[in-house]
């Protein structure tokens, strides 16, 4: 009788326990330090709000690592649901039909209310297909942006903020004859001096509109534009009026240390700016060159999305859905963007911030969405999508670094950055067909 | 003089623990290369397509790969060379303090403990162009130190993070080295008037020479497979293509450019020319060692 009661009572516990177990979602992502608390704070918000799922964020190191931890999760089908994948894996994961969940498909299918034109289109056409349909949920994204230092500015009896390239060649010069060592360095040349560049004047990157008509597409990157520019940078680094600091975004050290007085780097630096640097700073828009083009395009984002994959239960799918609705409220986009510095996502959250007074007690925060958002986004500034890029990135470092040690022409190093990159969209392409 | 086993089983069983570890551990995985080698397949492992010896085809048609070989080359045989160098002397002084000897053993031993992306990062930071101590230093002797720009600089410091950890391994060696020399000779030899240099150059090092010869070949394949943690912290490779070493570029394409065929392609590679070098180190250099 007393073990009957005892079974009974074990039984009941457990039918219980099994009923509210919350239904576990894992997200992996590629968040350290303060946004990372961010990330699990986040994620805690959305568990206490319902009680039907539990979302698990996890950390799993640096974009690259992160990615790749995912794909050999998925080939050893241990995959999490959620993964947040940087911008230039974006072509790998497209190409993975089966192993990916598409976002707009997995809304409709969750039954979540979901309206893609409440997106910015400049964020969200990285990430859509052809159709103009959302594969992925940008999570994280940002645009470069010229960060400048006010009080050299003053020491130098400069009034202006430099809207040109033409502007930045000028300014430098002031500089440097009061007296500052140089002009300014840059984070990220690839994707601020090439692949924005080419957005910001409207100019091919890529055919077959950059590489989101296909696998077939290769590199334009050798075009007119592109070579005087990167001709210009390289005479700037002799003259000092550019100083290159390594391929990610090292050039910090040199506009903290106020060796530098401009900084091209992406808007999610100013957290790390605001923090480091020992003086007044603003923040300008990308330059462009005059006569190049007449009204400048919007540039294009880097950051990540957050990818769901295939191979989980429809009940996780549906907790999926249901975080994904949630990250997308206004609120919580506003909280993340305002925090972090990221884009906002949805127009709702930028104007939730603009009415919150966000932007004129932040002087400079408001400079990269108003950046992204002008005009409609083009073929050219939509975004890129090749195949392999993360080496294709690696080959631009390295054929610009022997243009700044003044090894190779800006033409040459450009038409061999072209052929082998080339051959690499070669080999995805036959890897993925 | 031969061992036997009463059974037949025993010894099998003895050397079962060590087979199973070079089994999974080099076997599988060296059978797996070869096998991904011929194929090209996506990331995620969703379709994969026989191409015969395509993936080598790339390889030996692409210039770079051949400079980085040489790259290779140049910096193996700087990490060894240096880091031998210094570890002996180092070990010829260490073995004639009397004083605090242990505390200066330990202390020269000490960076063996240290993770390769740790002393690439800790070097990295001394060399850093703006603001690391040495660069600033180097900079107000009139070196214009900027190893993002300058392809030798880049090449020095990977060669010195490289070498640092792998001194105290020498060392230890080195040091074990000296202390078997015995003392009769080099006194006997002091007797009939041989200055310490002439000591050490005809008695000490010929008896070194089995250790150097090990060290040698421990190096090397040292700087051929275990640098690409400091490589990675410091330089990424670059600038340019000056510090991208094969295994580093396994690395590359594997893990970050997700290209397997590409990469397993390149580590049969390597495993051959390691595979050569061993075998021409023992046939031709080994002839000439000491043993006793």
């Amino acid at each position: 009788m007393h073990n009957f009661k005892l079974a009974s009572v074990v039984i009941g516990l457990s039918i219980a326990s099994s009923g509210f177990a919350a239904t576990e979602v894992e997200w992996w992502h590629a968040m350290g330090g303060a946004n990372g608390e961010k990330v699990n704070e986040i994620a805690k918000a959305f568990n206490d709000s319902q009680d039907a799922y539990e979302v698990k964020p996890v950390y799993k190191g640096n974009y690259t690592e992160t990615m790749t931890s995912a794909i050999a999760a998925f080939r050893a089908k241990q995959q999490p649901a959620i993964v947040q994948v940087f911008e230039v894996g974006t072509a790998s994961m497209m190409a993975a039909k089966g192993a990916i969940y598409p976002v707009y498909k997995l809304m409709r299918e969750s039954g979540q209310p979901f309206d893609e034109s409440s997106y910015l289109s400049a964020v969200t056409g990285y990430y859509t297909n052809s159709d103009g349909k959302m594969l992925s949920m940008p999570f994280n994204s940002s645009t470069p942006v010229l960060y400048y230092n006010k009080d050299l500015f003053n020491k130098a009896g400069i009034k202006q903020v430099p809207k040109t390239w033409q502007d930045v060649e000028s300014v430098s010069k002031k500089l440097q004859a009061s007296g500052v060592k140089c002009g300014f360095t840059t984070a990220w040349q690839s994707w601020v001096h090439l692949e924005n560049l080419s957005a910001r004047h409207n100019v091919p990157f890529a055919t077959l509109e950059n590489g989101f008509g296909g696998l077939k597409t290769e590199l334009k990157l050798n075009g007119p534009l592109q070579v005087a520019h990167i001709k210009k940078m390289g005479e700037w680094q002799k003259s000092g009026i550019f100083s290159y600091s390594g391929r990610r975004n090292d050039g910090a050290a040199k506009f903290y240390s106020q060796e530098c007085a401009m900084y091209t780097e992406s808007s999610a630096g100013y957290a790390g700016i605001k923090r480091n640097a020992k003086f007044d700073f603003g923040v300008a828009e990308l330059p462009y060159w005059e006569g190049k083009v007449k009204q400048p395009s919007n540039t294009i984002i880097g950051g990540a999305s957050l990818w769901v994959l295939q191979g989980h239960s429809k009940e996780e799918y549906r907790g999926v859905a249901s975080f994904l609705s949630y990250l997308s409220r206004a609120s919580v986009q506003a909280d993340w963007h305002q925090f972090s510095g990221y884009l906002p996502i949805t127009k709702a959250a930028y104007s939730l911030t603009k009415g919150q007074g966000f932007y004129s007690a932040n002087s400079g925060t408001e400079t990269a969405v108003v950046q992204m958002t002008t005009g409609t986004p083009t073929a050219n500034t939509k975004g890129l999508r090749l195949g392999n890029f993360v080496q294709i990135r690696g080959v631009i470092d390295e054929e610009l670094e022997s243009v700044w040690s003044g090894k190779v022409d800006a033409q040459t190093a450009l038409d061999v950055t072209v052929k082998r990159g080339n051959a690499l969209l070669r080999k995805f392409e036959k890897a993925n067909d | 003089m031969t061992v036997t086993f009463p059974q037949k089983g025993l010894p099998w069983l003895l050397l079962l623990p060590q087979l199973l570890v070079t089994a999974i551990f080099f076997l599988w995985p060296a059978e797996q290369a070869l096998e991904q080698a011929f194929y090209q397949e996506d990331a995620f492992g969703l379709s994969r397509e026989f191409v015969g010896l395509e993936n080598f085809v790339y390889l030996f048609t692409d210039p770079l790969y051949y400079q980085s070989m040489l790259t290779t080359l140049v910096f193996s045989f700087s990490v060894a060379i240096m880091g031998m160098s210094v570890a002996l002397f180092l070990a010829v002084m260490a073995d004639r303090v009397i004083r605090g000897k242990l505390t200066y053993q330990t202390l020269l031993i000490w960076p063996y403990a240290v993770a390769p992306a740790l002393a690439g990062v800790l070097w990295w930071i001394l060399f850093d162009p703006s603001m690391g101590p040495i660069a600033l230093w180097l900079g107000s002797a009139g070196v214009d130190w900027n190893h993002y720009l300058d392809g030798n600089q880049a090449m020095i410091l990977v060669v010195i993070a490289s070498t640092w950890k792998q001194i105290s391994y020498n060392f230890l060696f080195f040091l074990a080295g000296l202390q078997a020399v015995p003392r009769s000779l080099i006194e006997a030899a002091s007797i009939d008037g041989a200055s310490p240099v002439k000591r050490f150059w005809t008695i000490v090092f010929p008896l070194l020479s089995p250790t150097t010869f090990f060290l040698l070949v421990v190096n090397l394949v040292y700087a051929f497979f275990e640098t690409f943690g400091v490589i990675d912290a410091t330089t990424k490779g670059g600038p340019g293509q000056s510090t991208n070493t094969l295994v580093y570029k396994v690395f590359e394409d594997g893990f970050i450019g997700l290209d397997l065929g590409g990469s397993a392609a390149q580590s049969v590679v390597l495993m051959a020319i390691v595979g050569v070098l061993t075998v021409i180190q023992f046939r031709f250099i080994e002839r000439k060692v000491q043993y006793s």
